[in-house]
């Protein structure tokens, strides 16, 4: 489980200085444009939120912007409405990844496993979910369950509480569940195939050493595949938890956060671009941002998350 | 190979090991691809082991294209029938698709159709570029700031996107670009450029670039061998790896809503938001459903053409076979 993507082995003893700097330009000058494309459209903007987030600033009185420090996260941080939209960020980030490490450890499991001619084929059908629009998969889903074109509630009359005018959409549990149900559809295959790239790092030898001094299935599982797996199973939960938590295209599809569905992005995108109080809203935008890099730093530093797992592994 | 085993084993003892396939029916396909002694008795149980493997495979299958199938049969059923309560059509009809390209949605989605594709292609072009010569860079060259080009990489791969849409739209206004092309086709790097980057320095250290010198030791001139043994060596790779940036471009949503306001850059995702019915009584499910499923297909066919490319890229060419 190298981690080495920066680390290329090269023959250092032989470089003289004057090819080393060659080198050190011709490699800013190959990498430089991406590298400053990347800081414009991420560093500049978060920068100028940042100063936007210590002004009242609308855009329907621009005239009226005013230096209030950090007011507006004092306002932010003291109104219930933004704690109960982190609270349902962070439940469905929460559920969805946990389930979504289980499935997708099955799936992974599968594929491993799987005969030749079926594994192709899987493979196949789980990059559809995969592939498809978010806001696509979001519409199915709804459609599914809506009273008005759905299907569900005939279908599933049998079952207690399902009836013919469960309006799924009229209430913040059952909305929800729909809206994760469509999340991890259409995310479980990604965790999926970043588990079965970590369960083809798992030595063979390991494995079958351990059926043959008698190690049942779930032993083998626990103390030799699940141990080596570790470092994967972290980075595709990290990259998954910090994917689920900017969650916004079902829930704006689905509800457009009625009925307690409302999450953090939506709440930064309706305060900005709904009611373009941009002081406001990018105060928003600057917790939601750290909150993620929270996340990634707690992982990192806490977990020993080694991000470059996932590309630099072969 | 032999680990636990005090023989050491040719090929056969290890498809014939004890409590490898008795015990485990769940791990018989993968042995049996091994097989080279075959038995009657493991013939028998092999077949087993291919028919559940079937069985899983479908039962994978129907939760991977339920959903899509389910909007596929939703785009076919006239608006009078879609309270059914079914999930079959009762009769299956086009209205939907007519209305979407000959009716009275056909402005806002071919319009939204043509923003989606050209702005999706051109992010998708220049990140690749770039993402080329990043990665081709980080791959083969010593320089100082490798390390800080990929975290910078990796950390706006993180970011959350609405906290860009905020600043992202008072600039654009301020500067012109709201609602452009442009406008959409910048902010869409932040989307491509990290995860292409990522993924082409993943393949190009698997290349075996020394092939480029021995191209030119056996005579060949330094761009006949970048063209004839480079390019090659890498074209796979930059492909997937386009593949993959195009799927991420062509799923947006957040800034297609946010920094767009009318048909001259809205995006097809955006646009499905936005349907309404042909008159304001009737509802737009079955124009979106349709409209769905068109700009589906392109994805579907690049999923059946490319899925190994596609997985491979997706794990850095960690899963083989």
């Amino acid at each position: 489980m190298s981690t080495a993507v920066e680390s290329t082995p090269r023959p250092r003893g032989r470089a003289k200085s004057a090819r080393a700097t060659s080198e050190a330009r011709l490699g800013w000058l190959l990498a430089g444009p991406a590298f400053f494309v990347m800081l414009f459209v991420v560093l500049y903007p978060i920068l100028q939120a940042l100063y936007d987030s210590l002004f009242t600033y609308r855009l329907t009185a621009p005239d009226d912007k005013q230096f209030v420090g950090l007011a507006n996260y004092g306002v932010i941080l003291s109104d219930p409405v933004f704690w109960k939209d982190l609270g349902v960020t962070v439940l469905i980030t929460v559920v969805t990844v946990l389930v979504e490490l289980i499935l997708g450890f099955l799936l992974a499991l599968a594929m491993h496993h799987a005969i030749k001619q079926t594994r192709g084929l899987i493979r196949t059908m789980i990059l559809v979910p995969y592939g498809i629009i978010t806001v696509v998969s979001a519409f199915a889903w709804y459609y599914m369950f809506s009273i008005d074109s759905g299907f569900i509630n005939s279908w599933f009359s049998w079952v207690p509480g399902i009836t013919a005018d469960l309006n799924w959409f009229a209430e913040g549990s059952t909305a929800l569940s729909v809206i994760m149900l469509s999340e991890i559809w259409k995310t479980t295959p990604f965790i999926s195939l970043l588990l079965l790239a970590g369960l083809a790092q798992v030595p063979g030898d390991l494995t079958e050493a351990a059926a043959v001094d008698g190690a049942s299935w779930w032993q083998r599982m626990r103390l030799v595949i699940l141990p080596n797996m570790k470092a994967s199973i972290m980075v595709a939960v990290l990259f998954r938890a910090m994917d689920a938590f900017r969650i916004f295209d079902a829930v704006y599809i689905m509800t457009n956060g009625a009925y307690g569905t409302e999450v953090l992005s939506l709440l930064a995108y309706r305060t900005s671009i709904g009611r373009l109080e941009i002081g406001m809203g990018s105060a928003i935008s600057v917790i939601l941002f750290l909150c993620v890099a929270l996340m990634a730093f707690i992982a990192v530093k806490v977990f020993k998350v080694d991000l470059a797992d996932r590309g630099g592994s072969k | 190979m032999s680990t636990g085993n005090p023989v050491p084993a040719p090929q056969e003892a290890v498809t014939t090991r004890p409590g490898t396939d008795d015990r485990h029916p769940e791990a018989g396909g993968s042995v049996g691809r091994r097989d080279v002694a075959p038995e009657t008795a493991r013939r028998g149980k092999r077949g087993q082991g291919t028919l559940l493997w079937w069985i899983l495979a479908l039962v994978i299958g129907v939760w991977c294209l339920f959903p899509l199938f389910s909007i596929f049969a939703t785009s076919f059923k006239a608006p009078s029938d879609l309270a059914n309560g079914a999930l079959l059509p009762t009769t299956w009809s086009t209205e939907n698709y007519r209305e979407i390209f000959v009716g009275d949605s056909r402005e806002l989605f071919l319009t939204a159709l043509r923003n989606s594709i050209g702005i999706t292609v051109i992010a998708t072009l220049i990140a690749v570029v770039l993402a080329t010569l990043a990665a081709y860079a980080i791959a083969r060259l010593d320089f100082p700031g490798k390390k800080l080009v990929l975290t910078v990489s990796l950390m706006v791969s993180m970011f959350p996107v609405i906290s860009l849409v905020t600043p992202l739209f008072n600039m654009w206004r301020v500067l012109g670009l709201y609602d452009t092309w442009l406008g959409l086709i910048i902010p869409y790097l932040s989307l491509t450029l990290p995860i292409s980057i990522w993924t082409l320095a993943a393949f190009f250290k698997q290349i075996p670039w020394e092939l480029d010198q021995a191209a030119q030791v056996d005579g060949a001139t330094p761009l006949q061998a970048f063209r004839k043994v480079i390019v090659p060596l890498a074209a796979p790779g930059v492909f997937t790896t386009a593949i993959i940036a195009f799927f991420i471009a062509w799923n947006d949503f957040v800034f297609g809503i946010s920094l767009t306001s009318t048909e001259t850059a809205r995006t097809v995702p955006a646009a499905l938001a936005f349907f309404t019915g042909a008159s304001q009584f009737e509802s737009p499910t079955g124009a979106i459903s349709a409209a769905a499923i068109i700009v589906t297909i392109p994805i579907v066919i690049l999923v059946l053409l490319f899925q190994r490319q596609i997985v491979a890229g997706l794990t850095n060419g960690a899963v083989k076979g």
